[in-house]
């Protein structure tokens, strides 16, 4: 393969990552609010807006814009383009941080964290949320498994536990070697597996709203919603990719991948202008445009989502210099990120309307600690991931 | 927002064209509801807010006692809706209805569970704690509840309530129908063994639609010529006879479709024996193998994951 990837081997504690440890303190001192005073004491949320941003963003968005683990694994390892294997890894972390702290996030939200594992028991094959459930579960197992081949390339052979651990040095060493070893045979089988279960609650997460009809505005409520959830989030993926890979090379001052960012976004326009066309052939087959004009905050939401989320990036992906520009493409990647982001909070949070009482719904400032939270959390420990573990390329200077 | 009728039902007749295109006759989809279960008949026009029920329901329930028993007249300011601590609510409307005198009438309206006979909650419940059963009750099994609140934002009547003060063991609290009562031999629901002016009629649906029938047919002028609840979502177990518009006593205006169908219907199409995963998978096989033949495998396997 002609990349290398490696520990980036910089120091840790930058200021930025002092800022992300001030906003997980704030956010822990959320979550123990959460669970001595109840979901009620944290949030603003009412038996007429049961979902506020802990389900719209920490899972709903969460799930979406970890879209970029399997849509690279699917591009690079299944149909083969092995020139985008550089950005697989990077790809596969955020994917596999981002589902750990999707489920992070519903602990905080379920009423009853610790019965989490009782749809493992009690089924009810009728519920879009158990399937969902299922998906995800199988999902991230399958993400860490993906994941050993990169722990194992760090430390194979060179496991050195200190003191008394020692002793397990060589076990511990042998075992790595062995799954490695088994899941370098099989792992095509979990990739593939990643990639379906990944379509299946992607999808999934969109026939969420199907069963309150009443409740959701016209303008998002569709029979098409679970496949402009898989579109948009396919859409998304490799935009997901070029906004990270671009923030972490500017950060740990790499590389730019340009030459492999820019053509992966030349197949996002075909991604994201089939996403387009669906959503505006809804709107016509369903006569929804008749709300387009008529001012509320709802339909306002919907055209800057459109407009601005994707319209607008997808015209800038049309332009071949915009796509060879570092600062084009990522603001055009930056736009397509922003607008799943603005489609999940509409889907759950904007476009809900609870018909019978009056219920304006704003995020408690406690609310809003704990997503922003989870967020710093998740990025603290990418940081710590890519730095002591071999995922992002390495400088040229470096490896050549 | 304001969803017109006449653009909800566009929506909806397109929902439900995609869905019959969707599915293979095999898994059309089927109503769930029981047989012959229980209802309640509500006649607004015999209300007179004494808020009786709202006590007998507490009663029953072990809830705490309603907020001012006794006083039926600030109570009425606020529009109340059933919370984590009270089941049934009344509440009072002026519909711009007027006496002999020029006096507005207020109008009574009982606020419940409605029992749906396809409930979107039972539908939702990722676990399946809730469940309707044959005596018509939507029953909650709190030891099977996780929390989620996804029957809240199914619930097209916005019934179920949520203890979100309880930080590690909050319930769905909601209306039973009185379960247990109602389903020994001539058992009443609190609310309806209690009612002084007969404005709760208990029986089985069946029946109970009967005697609404009736009452619209022999009452020419005093009712809306509409059975609330027997068509609405596919039909529910109580039912309301109004003689103002049900809008007004804030029922809500719903399409006849049962809420589940549609969800029901693109679930099962699609994942029946997991025929579409594996299918997927099938072509995944066939792409990876197809696209992937040239290379060293070895080499290539080593590197795949996480690479």
């Amino acid at each position: 393969m002609g990349h290398k990837t490696g520990p980036m081997n910089r120091p840790l504690w930058t200021p930025g990552v002092l800022v992300m440890l001030v906003f997980m303190f704030a956010g822990a001192l959320a979550v123990i609010a959460r669970f001595t005073g109840g979901i009620g004491y944290v949030t603003n949320l009412t038996n007429a807006r049961p979902w506020g941003i802990w389900v719209g963003i920490d899972v709903a968005t969460g799930v979406a814009l970890a879209a970029g683990g399997f849509t690279t694994a699917a591009l690079a390892h299944i149909f083969g383009r092995h020139y985008y294997e550089p950005v697989t890894r990077p790809a596969l972390l955020t994917a596999v941080l981002g589902y750990t702290f999707v489920v992070i996030g519903l602990l905080v939200d379920i009423g009853r964290s610790w019965a989490i594992w009782k749809p493992m028991f009690y089924w009810n094959f009728n519920s879009v949320l158990f399937e969902v459930a299922m998906c995800v579960m199988i999902y991230l197992t399958v993400l860490y498994i993906e994941f050993v081949p990169i722990v194992a390339e760090q430390f194979k052979g060179r496991i050195n536990l200190p003191g008394i651990l020692s002793k397990l040095n060589n076990p511990v060493d042998k075992t790595l070697q062995v799954a490695d070893r088994v899941l370098g045979k099989v792992m095509w089988i979990f990739i593939i597996l990643g990639v379906v279960l990944s379509c299946m609650h992607q999808s999934s997460l969109g026939s969420l709203m199907l069963v309150a009809p009443t409740k959701l505005h016209p303008l998002w409520y569709t029979p098409i919603l679970p496949l402009l959830f898989l579109t948009s989030a396919i859409a998304a993926g490799y935009p997901m990719v070029v906004f990270e890979t671009t923030l972490a090379t500017a950060s740990f001052k790499l590389n730019s991948e340009m030459h492999i960012l820019a053509p992966l976004t030349r197949i996002t326009i075909y991604l994201l202008g089939i996403y387009l066309l669906l959503k505006f052939g809804d709107m016509v087959v369903r006569g929804t445009w008749v709300y387009l004009l008529d001012g509320t905050y709802q339909t306002n939401a919907f055209i800057v989502e459109v407009l601005f989320g994707v319209m607008l990036p997808w015209a800038m992906l049309l332009n071949k210099t915009v796509r060879h520009s570092s600062k084009g493409l990522f603001t055009a990647a930056a736009l397509i990120v922003g607008g799943v982001v603005m489609n999940r909070i509409n889907v759950f949070i904007v476009g809900y309307r609870s018909p019978l009482s009056e219920n304006g719904y704003f995020p408690a400032p406690s609310e809003i600690l704990v997503t922003l939270g989870l967020i710093a959390a998740l990025m603290f420990i990418y940081r710590v991931v890519v730095t002591y573990l071999p995922v992002l390329q390495e400088s040229k200077e470096v490896s050549s | 927002m304001h969803i017109t009728r006449r653009h909800f039902f566009r929506f909806m007749g397109a929902a439900g064209a995609s869905a019959a295109v969707r599915t293979p006759s095999a898994h059309a989809w089927q109503s769930k509801a029981p047989p012959d279960p229980f209802g309640c008949l509500v006649d607004l026009t015999r209300c007179v807010g004494c808020r009786k029920c709202e006590e007998a329901c507490a009663t029953v329930n072990d809830l705490p006692e309603p907020e001012r028993v006794n006083c039926q007249c600030t109570i009425f300011e606020k529009d109340r809706r059933p919370d984590d601590k009270t089941y049934t609510v009344i509440n009072r409307y002026y519909t711009g209805k007027v006496d002999a005198f020029d006096k507005p009438i207020p109008t009574y309206a009982k606020v419940q569970c409605m029992h749906c006979q396809d409930p979107a909650c039972v539908s939702a419940c990722i676990v399946g704690a809730l469940t309707k059963d044959d005596t018509g009750a939507v029953h909650y099994d709190v030891s099977k509840c996780i929390g989620c609140r996804y029957c809240m934002v199914a619930c097209p009547f916005e019934i179920p309530a949520y203890e979100y003060d309880d930080p590690i063991t909050p319930r769905v609290m909601k209306c039973t129908f009185c379960q247990e009562r109602i389903s020994k031999e001539g058992g009443l629901p609190g609310c309806a063994g209690i009612c002084p002016t007969e404005a709760l009629t208990f029986g089985k649906r069946q029946t109970l639609l009967e005697v609404a029938g009736k009452r619209l047919l022999e009452n020419p002028g005093r009712y809306i010529q509409h059975i609330y609840g027997e068509k609405e979502v596919g039909g529910t177990s109580w039912m309301y006879l109004s003689s103002v518009p049900f809008e007004a006593v804030n029922l809500p205006q719903l399409p006849d479709t049962p809420s589940p169908k549609l969800s029901e219907t693109i679930q099962h199409s699609l994942f029946s024996y997991l025929w579409s995963p594996v299918l997927l998978f099938g072509l995944l096989g066939a792409f990876m193998a197809r696209f992937n033949r040239g290379n060293d495998s070895k080499q290539n396997n080593a590197d795949k994951g996480g690479a």
